[in-house]
């Protein structure tokens, strides 16, 4: 019974966050301020553990191609092309986060090599299949933002 | 051999310990083909090589593959030496002739010709590659139809014919017609960010050489093992391959083999890695 109610509630929640798409901001009307994204892009809050397997998924944020991370020691193969984000919920705000995964050159300067999952300024001649698009929807970036804030000391 | 090593990685990560990757940087050692022929896979950068030292991916790669690569009878590339030697000395096209109907024995007359690849085409009026000067040579005095790109024999005679160069220090004459305007515009091109993750050929072979992405030690992108054995696709690799493989991990368009802008890449990236020795057939993961 008790589980019945839980399901239907969370195929509610699913049924709204439809219409919330509309409320999504477009990757170009994302407002950074302070190094900081304020409020969720979307309008919901992110989903962890969805933010988890977004993180491990290589067609999706690929994050274990640049970053260790000891939450996810069962995979194989972690990177080190940038810091590993073991405690990194502990020393960034989400919305410092938030920031960090839409755009990082907001955040680390036009230098760094992490792309900008939340952002359609690219690089040359992208390839067709991705023209216009980002590499993470707006939500996903909430869920990756939403796990990274697990990820404490 | 594989699953030993992966026994070991997992029983890294298990211990905890904070990093999961091996530790960075190119291995110290010498590569010495059948025990006679020393490779150079390390020397001084050229002047305006962002380098102290360059460096040959071979340094970079598991302790099997530089075996490998070390042990003629055991590298699968030979393979490809020994079929392009077979192409070297067959007749082919309308005029009846063979490469060394012309040019005699193949590994006389190509004693170091393709460690000075690229090289000016002046008929051409850009430069060529090994595979380009093929094609050249099979229409204008075979007049046989020209490779289609990454065929197996233009791949298998690529490789005979820069095996002939084996530990011969790779380099460019930039002082050739119109050289200096290409090694330009490669030059552009290697430090252009590119595709939707916005990443240069510098991003990865300059910045983060020695780092690993994901399982791939990042070495400098040296081209002197070209074609290389992939053990990966179990076949030869050419260099166009390469570079559009990279370019397309970056998810950009990538552009033809043996267009403008890729043989201008290749001549900036091979006087990048100016006196290194040529590897032909390198072994890669
Ligand atoms: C191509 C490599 C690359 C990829 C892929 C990448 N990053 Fe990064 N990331 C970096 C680098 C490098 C830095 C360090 C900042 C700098 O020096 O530019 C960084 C910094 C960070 C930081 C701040 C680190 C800290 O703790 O101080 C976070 C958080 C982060 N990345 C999250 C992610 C997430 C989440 C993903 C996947 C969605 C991701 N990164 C994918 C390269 C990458
Ligand atoms: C996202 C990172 C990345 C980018 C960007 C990239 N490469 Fe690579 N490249 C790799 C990896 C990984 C390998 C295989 C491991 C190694 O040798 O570094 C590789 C291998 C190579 C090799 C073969 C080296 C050898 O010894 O076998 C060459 C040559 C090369 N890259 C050239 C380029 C060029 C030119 C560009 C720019 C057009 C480029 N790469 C862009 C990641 C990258
Ligand atoms: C009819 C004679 C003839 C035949 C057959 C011929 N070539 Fe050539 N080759 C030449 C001539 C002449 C040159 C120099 C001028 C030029 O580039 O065409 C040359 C140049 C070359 C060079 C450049 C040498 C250097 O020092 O840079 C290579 C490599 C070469 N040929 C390979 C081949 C191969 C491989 C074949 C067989 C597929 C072949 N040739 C068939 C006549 C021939």
């Amino acid at each position: 019974m008790t589980r019945g109610f839980i399901y239907s509630i969370a195929a509610a929640t699913l049924a709204l966050s439809a219409p919330a798409m509309a409320g999504t901001v477009a990757p170009g009307d994302v407002v950074f301020a302070d190094m900081s994204v304020a409020t969720s892009m979307t309008g919901e809050t992110g989903d962890p553990a969805n933010g988890r397997k977004v993180f491990a998924d290589r067609k999706k944020g690929n994050c274990l191609a640049c970053h260790a991370n000891t939450d996810l020691k069962n995979e194989l193969f972690h990177g080190d092309v940038g810091p590993s984000l073991d405690g990194a919920g502990s020393r960034w705000s989400p919305e410092q986060l938030r920031a960090i995964v839409a755009n990082s050159k907001q955040v680390f300067g036009d230098q760094t090599v992490m792309p900008g999952f939340y952002s359609l300024v690219v690089g040359k001649d992208i390839a067709k299949e991705f023209e216009g698009k980002t590499i993470l929807s707006a939500q996903e970036v909430e869920d990756v933002v939403a796990y990274l804030t697990t990820l404490t000391d | 051999m594989l699953s030993l090593k992966s026994a070991a990685l997992a029983g890294v990560i298990l211990s905890g310990l904070s990093s999961f990757a091996l530790a960075g940087g190119p291995v110290d050692e010498e590569l010495v083909i059948d025990g006679e022929t020393q490779i150079t896979t390390r020397t001084k950068a050229a002047e305006g090589v962002p380098f102290e030292e360059v460096t040959s991916g071979w340094l970079y790669r598991t302790e099997e593959t530089r075996a490998l690569e070390a042990d003629s009878f055991q590298n699968p590339g030979m393979l490809y030496v020994e079929r392009g030697e077979e192409i070297w000395n067959t007749v082919d096209g309308e005029a009846g002739k063979s490469c060394a109907s012309c040019h005699g024995d193949g590994q006389e007359f190509l004693k170091g010709v393709g460690a000075a690849y690229p090289k000016w085409n002046a008929k051409a009026g850009k430069p060529f590659n090994i595979e380009l000067q093929i094609n050249q040579c099979r229409e204008d005095n075979m007049q046989a139809k020209p490779y289609k790109f990454d065929s197996a024999d233009q791949k298998a005679l690529t490789t005979y014919i820069k095996n002939q160069s084996l530990g011969m220090p790779m380099h460019v004459d930039l002082a050739q017609g119109d050289m200096q305007s290409w090694w330009d515009r490669g030059k552009e091109t290697y430090y252009t960010r590119m595709g939707q993750l916005n990443l240069s050929c510098s991003n990865c072979h300059e910045e983060n050489n020695g780092n690993y992405i994901r399982a791939d030690h990042l070495s400098q992108g040296n081209v002197n093992g070209f074609p290389t054995y992939r053990l990966k696709q179990a076949d030869m690799v050419s260099l166009h391959n390469r570079f559009r493989g990279c370019i397309r991990d970056t998810r950009a368009e990538f552009p033809a083999a043996f267009s403008d802008e890729l043989m201008a890449l290749e001549v900036y990236v091979t006087w990048r890695g100016t006196g290194l020795g040529i590897e032909t057939p390198s072994v890669r993961q």
